[in-house]
């Protein structure tokens, strides 16, 4: 079974902060990663392969520096890691990605399933793969929990917020991997030496994967950001003083019923 | 018109291609032959070379690019993908029927509402009586069950055949689903998660504001070239408006055409996980515990207060990954946004990801042993002390005072 | 002259950090109560190859340069001073030794199961009597028709108790002293090798100490490791090696008392303001962190050198030294900064104090390190 997994490199958003003064996000300092849900999507191709052979080939669309994260997933186990770069990328939205993703699988052109993380914590959009599934004319499941191949097709459990359906889907599909999937294993030290010493990441172009200008950066973008700013911090909190514990859940609890949000039963 | 073009890497500069074009096309620079614009692609160069170093350009498919929408000013009013599952409204349909009212007013346009499923006839009059001035339903068995095929191939349709300017999707793990790859067949822009929309008047475009970064950035978008502006919306942010049997609308049955390829995906069983649904969303108070309550059984002292209040349990991210509450009572960026009257944070840090899920309740009461704590910047009241000493006092001082939640 | 990591390092550090705030984190202080081996935790490290990290590829370990290693090593020594020592002595003591005097026959069946986390390793050479004098081994060794006849005593031995494959020495020439001792590599299933006492220590808790007992134990002669009466000079070379994985332990628990200090330093408050805003904390930390990238500075060193000189040993003893009478010092100051909490168990920087004390001792005690550095100048 040959799997493409759609990979990201993201910031590690738990450390990421916002400059007060200009609204705009502090990017020195902060670790980059491979987006936890991608990991999810490697884990499962490498757990396919395991049982039932194939090839499983790691792509993702970022500038030179996403070659980091591609090492780290050959270093997982990965077959093959492929970093699609090229200026004409950047400013992409998710159409513009989405097309750009496509022009590499389509050079790739085997696979019986296309993997990719539900949702990048930098963008948190979480539509790159429908929209990659879309212009691939594949079927797609997102909120996958469970996939396992049932004669030439997939069998699919996907999540509903309040319990799942199982789902039968031909091949090639594409799918998208959520943290209740399976529990990702660490890149293994000889992986990690190897990925470093004996692998080169392939490096495809925009020209590489045939890739149209006007269809990806900004001119193949629908949407466009107006403006970015930091949340609004709420006016300043006030701190319930008193000598002890049971003073000042006196003195919260007459301010909140003067808000009326507890009262006489 | 055929082109050709030299590889400079296996040019050896022969010149023998330069004797051989009958145009004078073939000019020499650096030592390496170039072709110019005198080339009129009649390809005898292309034996010449010894190499083979002179091949054709193949037909460079220039891609227009996702051109703005045709005809963008035919494109009139507001649509709303009316979820529903098992003959149940979900509340965030109702939710953004609400906001699609207050649009379509800006606007001066109607609200539309999509329906699908199997024997929804009756849905389709609580549509109205929420708000929607056109329901489109499409009853059909084969839309019993969600699957992204045919609800795509259907959807599409309706657009297409009643071309709103906007169109609004919860964002569930069904709407998240489906937006996307209804965006990329029609060629539109689609915004996720979005907290606030509002119209510029000027432009009449959509302004969609959501955070991304995890909840660190608020970022504005718009989709000024393309229609139907999609966006999904987050549940529980709306919010609905007054039911209203009384008022009046159009229900269009929607023929459904469903092609072999809008029929790939089966749908073999849907499970219902059998717990105590905990409503979160719908709950007024929310008492919530953090990394500060410690342990499973640090959690009863919350519910001495919940009790009291009649409230919810909530639980940040912590507290549901070591296992002291069920996922389900998770509250922040990976788990339910929530935007109750009231939302008593007990030993929760907040974190950015936390407060994401919480930020917009009216009254925040926060209680943590850390004065720097961050919950603190987003809380109305602050008691710094340790919340198994505190919230116990609380609920003594609620029974006493004989005060309950709102 | 570099001062930055590889990336191959860094992705080395990144990952190790993740397993042990994911993996070791949580059983720190369970395995330190209950003086237990964390047999589960070893599996892990093995799966991820951390077992066999320093080992070349084409014995089954990892094939990292020993920087890799030791950054290994410190990352977990950061969260488990215990779990640290399971994986150095694995690596630097057990595997060590078979790869650079082992015959190919040996290391087929001996080193690729270590390397591989399949079996676990252990290094026996100090006895009741001979500590610091290493050469005063009373172990012997007497040849037998196919072998050698082992009888003797080793105390005080990582993973002793549940290793597979040991490198112990004996004497197989009593007259000769140093001179006359040899290496041999033992199976715990060999007849006549039993488990004696295991140790109740202050620290390192969650790693056992054992004795072990060879009564006629009996060792065929391919189990002979290194030149019959060349066993010396393995084991000395073997503990330069051993030395930078103790180095790089107490550096990975002085850089986790550190942590928890400033940590603590930032949210306990006194006199209406956290203590770290006073002076006398902030310049206990800063000298904390100064001592800490010194050792780190040497402990990095060592391990640059052993990749490229012929002799490290000078650059080991210096590493061990000052790395472990750091971690002695800024333990004992990170008590100090938490007060009277960090005297009790509900915070982990009294086990960090605990565990650092070992790393002055074994694996040469500081006095033998200063022989060695002290030698190298000649003196």
């Amino acid at each position: 079974m040959d799997i493409i997994v759609c990979i990201k490199q993201v910031p590690d958003t738990t450390d990421v902060k916002i400059d007060p003064k200009t609204g705009t996000l502090i990017r020195e300092g902060v670790p980059s990663i491979v987006n936890p849900d991608d990991k999810h999507a490697i884990e499962e191709a490498l757990k396919l392969r395991e049982k039932h052979g194939g090839k499983v080939t790691a792509i993702s669309m970022g500038p030179p520096q996403a070659v980091v994260a591609l090492r780290e997933v050959y270093a997982m186990g990965v077959d093959e890691a492929i970093l699609v770069s090229d200026r004409m990328f950047a400013g992409s939205d998710t159409w513009a990605t989405a097309y750009a993703i496509g022009q590499a699988v389509k050079k790739i052109a085997k696979y019986d399933i296309i993997f990719c993380g539900r949702q990048a914590i930098d963008g948190d959009t979480a539509q790159i793969g429908p929209q990659l599934a879309e212009l691939l004319d594949i079927p797609q499941v997102t909120y996958v929990t469970h996939v396992e191949p049932k004669g030439d097709k997939l069998l699919v459990h996907r999540a509903l917020e309040d319990g799942h359906m199982n789902l039968e889907v031909p091949k090639p599909a594409l799918l998208t991997a959520i943290k209740e999937l399976n529990e990702p294993r660490y890149p293994s030290m000889g992986g990690i030496v190897k990925a470093h010493r004996d692998y080169q990441v392939k490096v495809w172009t925009g020209a590489d994967v045939a890739a149209s200008p006007n269809m990806t950066g900004i001119p193949g973008s629908p949407t466009k950001v107006k403006r970015t700013f930091a949340p609004e911090p709420k006016g300043k909190v006030e701190m319930i003083e008193g000598d002890s514990g049971a003073v000042k859940v006196g003195n919260l609890v007459t301010k909140l019923k003067d808000k009326n949000v507890v009262r006489e039963g | 018109m055929v082109e050709f073009k030299i590889n400079k890497d296996e040019c050896i500069g022969c010149q023998l291609c330069v004797k051989s074009c009958p145009y004078g096309a073939i000019d020499m620079v650096d030592g390496k032959a170039v072709i110019n614009e005198k080339c009129t692609g009649c390809g005898a160069c292309v034996e010449s070379c010894p190499k083979e170093a002179i091949k054709e350009i193949k037909e460079q498919v220039v891609d227009e690019g996702p051109q703005g929408t045709e005809n963008m000013g035919a494109y009139k009013g507001v649509a709303v993908f009316a979820e529903q599952r098992g003959g149940e409204i979900k509340p965030v349909a109702l939710q953004l029927l609400g906001k699609g009212r207050d649009l379509a007013e800006d606007l001066g346009v109607e609200l539309y509402a999509y329906l699908l499923g199997s024997n929804v006839q009756e849905l389709a009059k609580e549509l109205i009586a929420y708000g929607a001035d056109k329901v489109y339903m499409a009853n059909d068995p084969e839309l019993e069950n969600y699957r992204t095929d045919a609800y795509t191939k259907v959807i599409v349709d309706m657009i297409r055949e009643s071309m709103p300017e906007i169109a609004l999707y919860g964002a569930t793990y069904i709407g998240r689903d489906l937006a996307p790859r209804i965006a990329q067949r029609i060629t539109t822009g689609l915004t996720a998660d979005c907290t606030e929309l509002t119209i510029d008047k000027e432009t009449r475009n959509l302004e969609q504001t959501r955070p991304a970064f995890g909840g660190n950035v608020m970022a504005t978008i718009l989709t000024p070239n393309h229609r139907p502006q999609m966006a999904t919306v987050r549940p529980g942010i709306m919010k609905h408006k007054e039911r209203d049997p009384n008022r009046q609308g159009e229900v269009i049955d929607f023929k459904v055409q469903l092609g072999e390829k809008d029929q790939l995906i089966k749908v073999l069983e849907v499970i219902k996980e059998h717990k105590k649904a905990v409503n979160l969303e719908e709950a007024k108070i929310i008492v919530s515990g953090g990394r500060g309550v410690g342990s499973e059984e640090g959690f009863n002292v919350l519910r001495g207060l919940a009790e009291v209040l009649d409230a919810e349990i909530g639980g940040s991210r912590v507290a549901v990954e070591n296992g002291w509450i069920a996922q389900d009572h998770q509250v922040g960026q990976t788990g339910k946004t929530v935007s109750p009257e009231m939302y008593i944070a007990c030993g929760i840090s907040g974190s950015i990801q936390h407060r994401a899920g919480m930020g917009s309740s009216k009254v925040i009461v926060a209680i943590n042993k850390d004065p720097n704590a961050q919950i603190f910047t987003v809380a109305d009241y602050g008691i710094v002390g340790d919340l198994h000493e505190i919230v116990p006092l609380m609920t003594k001082e609620l029974k006493e005072k004989g005060l309950k939640g709102l | 002259m570099r001062f930055e990591l590889t990336e191959e390092q860094e992705m080395i550090r990144k990952t190790v950090r993740e397993f042990a705030l994911n993996e070791i984190e949580p059983l720190a202080e369970e395995i330190d109560k209950e003086s237990r081996h964390p047999h589960e935790t070893v599996e892990k490290m093995a799966k991820a190859g951390i077992m066999g990290i320093s080992v070349p590829k084409e014995y089954g370990g990892a094939g990292a340069d020993t920087i890799g290693y030791a950054i290994a090593v410190e990352e977990i020594a950061r969260v488990c001073a215990s779990t640290a020592i399971i994986v150095s002595v694995n690596n630097s003591l057990a595997c060590y030794p078979i790869l650079k005097f082992g015959t190919e026959e040996q290391k087929e069946k001996y080193l690729k199961p270590l390397a591989t986390g399949e079996k676990l390793g252990a290094f026996g050479l100090t006895e009741p009597n001979a500590g610091t004098d290493a050469g005063g081994v009373r172990t012997v060794a007497a040849k037998v028709d196919g072998g050698w006849k082992i009888n003797g005593t080793k105390i005080f031995i990582t993973n002793g108790a549940v290793a597979d494959t040991l490198v112990i020495f004996g004497l197989t020439d009593p007259g000769k002293g140093a001179r006359g001792m040899s290496g041999f590599i033992i199976e715990k299933g060999f007849d006549g090798f039993s488990i004696g006492t295991i140790e109740d220590k202050l620290g390192i808790r969650g790693s056992e100490q054992a004795e072990l007992v060879f009564q006629d134990m009996f060792v065929p002669d391919e189990n002979m490791l290194g030149r019959e009466g060349k066993g010396f000079g393995s084991a000395m070379a073997t503990l330069d090696c051993g030395r930078v994985g103790v180095a790089a332990q107490a550096l990975g628990i002085a850089q986790g008392a550190l942590d928890k200090a400033v940590q603590y330093a930032k949210e306990r408050e006194q006199f209406g303001r956290p203590i770290g805003k006073f002076q006398a904390i902030q310049w206990m930390c800063a000298d904390m962190e100064t001592r800490i990238q010194a050792a780190r500075h040497l402990v990095y060193g060592a391990a640059y050198a052993k990749d490229h000189q012929k002799r490290y040993s000078k650059e080991a003893a210096m590493a061990k030294l000052y790395a472990s009478e750091t971690a002695m010092w800024v333990t004992t100051k990170a008590i100090q900064v938490h007060g009277g909490y960090g005297y009790t168990k509900d915070y982990p920087v009294e086990r960090y104090f605990r565990d650092a004390k070992i790393t002055e001792i074994y694996e040469g005690t500081s006095e033998v390190q200063r022989m060695v550095i002290s030698g190298s100048l000649g003196l």
